[in-house]
């Protein structure tokens, strides 16, 4: 589904991504995790096309189309979603109005005629009842007034109700206390298939208790340097990530010694 | 790399859609200002003596008044000499059937999405259509007419019922207001008559469409809405023009005279052409709109949303007279490429427990000026007046601006007045988290601004509710890169 090879990418001319190598296939879940400022978040960031990210090196196969030659709202449509670090809010412009017209764009992309409406809202009242979503969230502003909670929820709600190939959960687990944790992890794991995949990214191993990867990525220095299955996690939990820090700098210092 | 002011900076414009002209043989007056044009007008719709008397007089008055100075733009020199006062489609003065209507105009409104025959006839709303210096037609007069609601063109009202316009012509906006108010006063070609009788609700939306198309001429006309005791109108007017390299001149003015208990809810569509990229061309929109709350629990509301226009300057305001009444003012001002807008409100407490709210949102994308000013005033015997007002500025890009000017004065320390102001811009944070969603820049800007206007727009009745969000995004098509 993804294929990322040698990843090369910065922001202001400073190069964040490393050389970072990534197959996901659908049906499977990767955890990313490393220490701050490893270049998690510009991975997402890259994937999704946010500007003031260039890319100098490396391709990006979705589905086996160039991935980077598309704009942002064309790589949404061909079906890549990020729930959002920080979910912005957008005045006066409604929940619903929103799902329905991004849900539009989508299926226009897709040559599908706009969605009617008694089947959008059986759409909506599906996807709530699902993801134990609060109704009057739904008919509220975009994220306005929300609380950070409320926010990732929403994240969790418009993944369910665009129903993407590949989701990126971005530090998703990030303030939220351990009910809601619960209540998103459950979402993740009803909408998980085997024609999806999702990457999360996170620094807790805690979020993986719920959601239970098939693979975990370490990233460091802009490289993924380790990876592994859910045993890494806790791994990492445990010893924390200097150990591999330590690896890493071997592995790249190596070649300079041949 | 790139910020969101590179996303936003290139402003280029989407080509006006209403731009065209019609070919349609005209009577026009020779350019220039004097008695024997005033005359010359009053002749030709046949007016009775103390009408041409008290255009004369208004005449008399601007042609001693300067410009004023105090707006927040540079206003460009206006020869008033060089524009044609008087301009109608040729063929009938009146039509009394819209079979004897010009099929060329019947058209051009049709095109303009105002049709005007029977069967096309937008349901539950009864429609004057203005073109240049003459109302074409008005629909479903036979229907109102049966509740006693006149619904009239304005010259018409001045033939058949001269009673009621000369107990309120000039009542609220007097000759003396200002230099555009006496202008009006003295060419007033025609606008809309309305008269709800007492206890009436209307039982639908009244509007007039106004139209320029002639060249070098100016419109000015008058729209008069009496609301008797215990009544109720909503009424609408919406105007477009063709595209042209000259700027031409709209100084209208309308009065609202809302008697005990009645309410008129007066809503505005301007979507005047507003000129070129470059600022060439363009209508100048100088409106003196005011309505006065005479009787006790009289409501007054204005909402605006004004897009088009190379400037608009108008403060439709409400006097605050009757005690218990109130008066409300909602607007949208978008300005784009090198448009300009100084527009706002006055409220005027004069009675007992008056109420007054004021919502404003400024929209400012290219190098488009957007001014908001408005007047809160208690008198001394409003006991208890109350103001809310908020005004907002939206700014897109960074070569626009956004200014305002809330001037409050009280005498009447009962009062309160609340005053708040926000200014924002279009973050790309924002655009991006859309474009995420699979929505373009387009419609990612279309729908933050209809968000951010929603509290206005919510004010228009239903079918030009949306129209208005069409007209908002449709003019900020090319806004952003």
């Amino acid at each position: 589904m993804l294929s990322i090879k040698n990843l090369k990418a910065s922001v202001e001319e400073k190069e964040i991504l490393k050389g970072l190598n990534l197959e996901v296939k659908p049906g499977e879940i990767h955890a990313i995790m490393g220490p701050n400022g490893s270049g998690k978040s510009t991975l997402a960031s890259v994937l999704t096309g946010k500007e003031n990210y260039e890319v100098t090196a490396g391709e990006v196969l979705f589905e086996g189309k160039d991935l980077l030659e598309l704009s942002p709202e064309d790589r949404a449509r061909e079906g890549i979603f990020l729930a959002f670090q920080y979910p912005v809010e957008i005045p006066g412009v409604s929940n619903i109005n929103f799902l329905k017209t991004a849900l539009n764009e989508i299926r226009a992309y897709r040559k599908q005629p706009p969605i009617e409406a008694k089947e959008f809202l059986r759409l909506l009242k599906e996807k709530q009842k699902l993801l134990e979503f609060d109704t009057t969230l739904a008919n509220r502003s975009l994220n306005e007034g929300f609380s950070g909670g409320e926010k990732k929820r929403n994240e969790i709600f418009q993944l369910a109700m665009l129903e993407p190939k590949l989701a990126i959960l971005d530090e998703t687990d990030s303030g939220l206390d351990i009910d809601a944790l619960r209540i998103v992890s459950r979402g993740v794991n009803k909408l998980r298939s085997s024609k999806n995949a999702f990457i999360i990214i996170t620094h807790y191993q805690r979020l993986l208790d719920y959601i239970v990867p098939d693979y975990v990525h370490v990233l460091y220095n802009g490289q993924i340097v380790k990876s592994g299955t859910k045993e890494l996690a806790l791994e990492l939990e445990e010893k924390g990530y200097d150990w591999l820090k330590e690896d890493a700098q071997e592995t790249t210092l190596k070649p300079s010694f041949q | 790399m790139s910020t969101d002011i590179d996303i936003l900076k290139d402003v280029s414009t989407e080509e006006y859609k209403y731009g065209f002209t019609t070919d349609i043989e005209m009577d026009i007056a020779p350019k220039g200002l004097n008695e024997d044009i005033v005359r010359f007008i009053s002749q030709k719709k046949n007016e009775p003596e103390w009408l041409l008397e008290s255009r004369l007089k208004a005449l008399r008055h601007f042609l001693k008044l300067e410009m004023p100075r105090w707006q927040n733009f540079e206003l460009p020199p206006i020869d008033f000499q060089a524009i044609s006062y008087y301009a109608a489609p040729k063929k009938k003065a009146k039509y009394n059937s819209l079979d004897e209507v010009d099929p060329e105009l019947l058209a051009t409104f049709e095109k303009l999405g105002i049709p005007l025959s029977e069967q096309k006839m937008l349901s539950g709303v009864a429609v004057d259509a203005v073109f240049d210096s003459v109302s074409v037609a008005t629909t479903f007069k036979t229907k109102l007419k049966e509740l006693g609601v006149i619904f009239c063109s304005f010259s018409e009202a001045v033939q058949e019922h001269p009673e009621l316009v000369k107990k309120y012509l000039g009542t609220v906006v007097p000759y003396t207001d200002n230099i555009f108010a006496a202008l009006n006063a003295a060419v007033v070609s025609d606008g809309s008559f309305v008269y709800i009788p007492k206890g009436v609700r209307c039982p639908m939306e009244l509007s007039t469409y106004f139209r320029i198309n002639a060249q070098n001429t100016g419109q000015f006309e008058r729209t008069l809405i009496i609301a008797d005791e215990g009544s109720y109108v909503s009424y609408l007017e919406g105007c477009t023009a063709p595209m042209r390299d000259e700027n031409q001149l709209h100084a209208a003015v309308v009065e609202l005279i809302a008697l005990d208990n009645a309410e008129i809810k007066y809503s505005t569509v301007q979507n005047w052409y507003p000129g070129d990229k470059e600022g060439k061309g363009g209508i100048y929109n100088f409106v003196t709109k005011r309505g006065i709350c005479k009787g006790v629990n009289a409501k007054i509301s204005w909402t605006q949303v004004e897009t088009g226009s190379a400037i608009t300057w108008k403060y439709p305001s409400v006097i605050l007279r009757g005690d218990n009444s109130s008066g409300e003012f909602y607007s949208v001002a978008l300005t784009k490429n090198k448009q300009i807008a100084d527009t706002g409100t006055k409220m005027y407490h004069i009675g007992k427990n008056t109420r007054s709210r004021i919502i404003s949102k400024g929209i400012s994308a290219g190098h488009g000026q957007n001014s908001y000013r408005g007047l809160v005033q208690i008198g001394s015997g409003a006991e208890n007046a109350r103001n809310f007002t908020q005004c907002d500025s939206l700014l897109i890009g960074d070569e626009c601006g956004a200014h305002t000017f809330p001037y409050i004065e009280s005498k009447n320390n009962t009062a309160m007045v609340e005053h708040e102001a926000t200014t924002s811009k279009i973050g790309e944070d924002q655009i991006f988290y859309l474009n995420q969603r699979g929505i373009d820049t387009e419609k990612a800007v279309a729908l933050i601004v209809n968000g951010y206007a929603k509290e206005v727009l919510n004010q228009l009745p239903m079918e030009f509710a949306v129209e208005a969000q069409k007209l908002l995004a449709i003019s900020l098509e090319g806004s952003v890169g």
